[in-house]
């Protein structure tokens, strides 16, 4: 690893919001290299800017300095490659199930599959979120859950090459996230995609990540460490409650973020 | 051990299920016998309960009116005499007796042709016009309080000068139209553009979509129900000022038909177009808001 070029290589990036005249740096000195078929999550108390960092690699928000590289090329503008899963969906609610998802299809793929193809395509990224049942029903006919497993089926319809998740089970009811959570970690046994998820949730991140980035808190927050997650997948939420290796993990985590980096009330 | 129990259950579950079953045809049999009359009766009741109570009021509003006006000296004419002397205009509202004397269903027609080419025309340059001071800043902040002094400008003050532009009736009547229904259009566009959701703006920058898509894929649908609103108000304004309008130019429409029978003293006849007016613009409004209803369904829920 030392030599070889990472797939995504994050370097030196630093973020600094001017409103009204006042800076207000957010995020300093991030630097991080994920590989091809990681799961990496980012965790940090709300105000970290840990949702900030995530729009910077998808390059919705552009970086004050440094850079972020994808396979040795920089990328600043969004795009289909670097798939973003919205926190609150972010389905357009004039469009069936079917039809957001297939919109996203015949964006990426146009000249390059037929329409069949396309259908087929669109098709099948449903039925790997079990959706294919819900496919003519508008967003505003679907539970919480739902929308968010056509939000993960639109981002994969654009085979992109990183997934980007933005606290995607953040707004859902516990038993619906664990529900969600085993269908990711299916997803990313399938296709091994390499994914990047915020969570502030600690168990999420342990069950679901091989690294996991903990972030100081703001202004000026940075990675604090890298905690590596050596538990073999499949992954089962019952057999890890009283594994070791999870239950140290799981520690690590909540004493990076309650002892050392405890979150400070800002009035 | 266990059979005891259920002897005892058998022995004591008879005559409750008896008596409940009974109780249950008799409760049933009914029911089963209306299914049909009991879909069509919600149906008939619906009706009744939005149509009577307004028929009701229109046959009370007609007896007061009919008693106010009996009077040997009364201005106006009782609904009795604008029956007697305009019925022809209601019973046969496409006849045709020469080119100036012809029914109020032409008449109607002719403003409706009017209205639709001025109407079309303020929705095309409102959509786009709107669509460019919602998404530009200094489009808005140049043309907005332009806007906003132009709306207050009543219709029929814009005829002489379009009349002066235009030299003749017709486009200057479509202008009309046309100047005072773009406003509410215009600036309803406007605002819809500018509360398009972030994330929308999101999707489609994650999907690379250029300006043109992102138009037609994100904007209209989601600003639709602010544009729908605007169509709405705009029909009805237009619908104002055609009248207006053609009171002043001439002509064919149910306008100039007014003015005509002002003229020539036909009250009754005054009275049978007004509530043409009042049907037709009902009418417009419907129908813009179910068009609004086909278009945007989907969008208000998220």
């Amino acid at each position: 690893m030392a030599k070889q070029v990472p797939y995504l290589l994050v370097e030196q990036v630093e973020k600094t919001f001017i409103r009204n005249g006042i800076a207000n740096n957010v995020l300093s000195d991030i630097n991080v290299a994920i590989e091809a078929g990681e799961y990496v999550s980012i965790i940090g108390h709300s105000g970290c800017g840990k949702s900030t960092l995530l729009n910077i690699i998808a390059g919705l928000t552009p970086a004050t300095t440094g850079a972020v590289l994808l396979e040795n090329k920089e990328v600043n503008d969004p795009g289909p490659d670097r798939a973003v899963v919205f926190q609150n969906h972010s389905l357009l609610p004039w469009l069936t199930v079917y039809d957001n998802v297939r919109m996203a299809v015949d964006k990426v793929f146009s000249g390059r599959k037929s329409k069949a193809e396309r259908h087929d395509w669109t098709m099948h990224k449903l039925d790997l979120v079990h959706m294919v049942h819900a496919r003519d029903r508008r967003p505003g006919e679907i539970s919480g859950g739902m929308k968010q497993r056509v939000g993960i089926a639109r981002a994969l319809a654009m085979e992109p090459k990183i997934l980007l998740l933005d606290e995607p089970f953040g707004a859902l009811d516990a038993l619906t996230r664990a529900h969600l959570q085993d269908s990711v970690m299916q997803i990313h046994a399938t296709l091994k995609n390499t994914m990047i998820m915020i969570t502030h949730d600690v168990d999420e991140a342990v069950l679901l990540s091989d690294r996991i980035i903990m972030m100081t808190n703001g202004p000026s927050a940075t990675i604090g460490e890298i905690l590596e997650v050596n538990l073999p997948r499949p992954r089962r939420r019952l057999e890890l409650v009283s594994n070791a290796t999870y239950i140290k993990a799981r520690e690590a985590v909540l004493k990076f973020l309650y002892e050392r980096h405890a979150f400070v009330e800002a009035a | 051990m266990s059979r005891p129990a259920l002897r005892a259950v058998e022995t004591v579950s008879p005559p409750e299920p008896l008596a409940a079953a009974t109780a249950e045809v008799i409760q049933l049999a009914p029911r089963a016998a209306a299914s049909t009359l009991g879909w069509l009766k919600p149906k008939a009741v619906a009706f009744a309960t939005s149509v009577v109570p307004p028929l009701l009021m229109v046959a009370l509003l007609l007896l007061i009116w009919e008693i106010l006006c009996s009077g040997s000296n009364a201005s106006l004419p009782p609904p009795s005499r604008v029956w007697k002397e305009a019925s022809d205009l209601i019973l046969d509202p496409f006849f045709v007796n020469g080119s100036q004397d012809i029914g109020l269903g032409w008449r109607v027609l002719t403003s409706l042709q009017r209205v639709a080419i001025g109407f079309g025309l303020s929705a095309i340059v409102g959509i786009l016009v709107g669509t460019l001071v919602g998404q530009s800043t200094w489009a808005m902040r140049g043309l907005d309080p332009i806007f906003q002094v132009l709306r207050t400008v009543p219709p029929l003050a814009w005829l002489p000068i379009s009349l002066a532009a235009f030299r003749d009736a017709n486009p200057s009547a479509i202008f009309v139209i046309f100047i005072t229904a773009i406003w509410p259009i215009l600036i309803n566009t406007s605002v819809g553009i500018r509360n398009i959701p972030q994330d929308y703006r999101n999707v489609s920058a994650v999907l690379r979509l250029n300006q043109f898509e992102f138009f037609w894929k994100i904007m209209l649908p989601s600003a639709a129900p602010y544009i729908f609103t605007g169509l709405r108000i705009g029909v009805g304004l237009a619908w104002l000022a055609i009248v207006a309008a053609e009171m002043l130019t001439g002509g064919v429409g149910i306008g100039f038909f007014i003015w005509d029978a002002w003229n020539s003293s036909k009250l009754p006849d005054i009275i049978i177009a007004l509530v043409y007016i009042g049907l037709v613009g009902f009418i417009l409004d419907r129908l813009i808001a179910a068009l609004a209803t086909v278009v945007t369904r989907g969008t208000a829920a998220n």
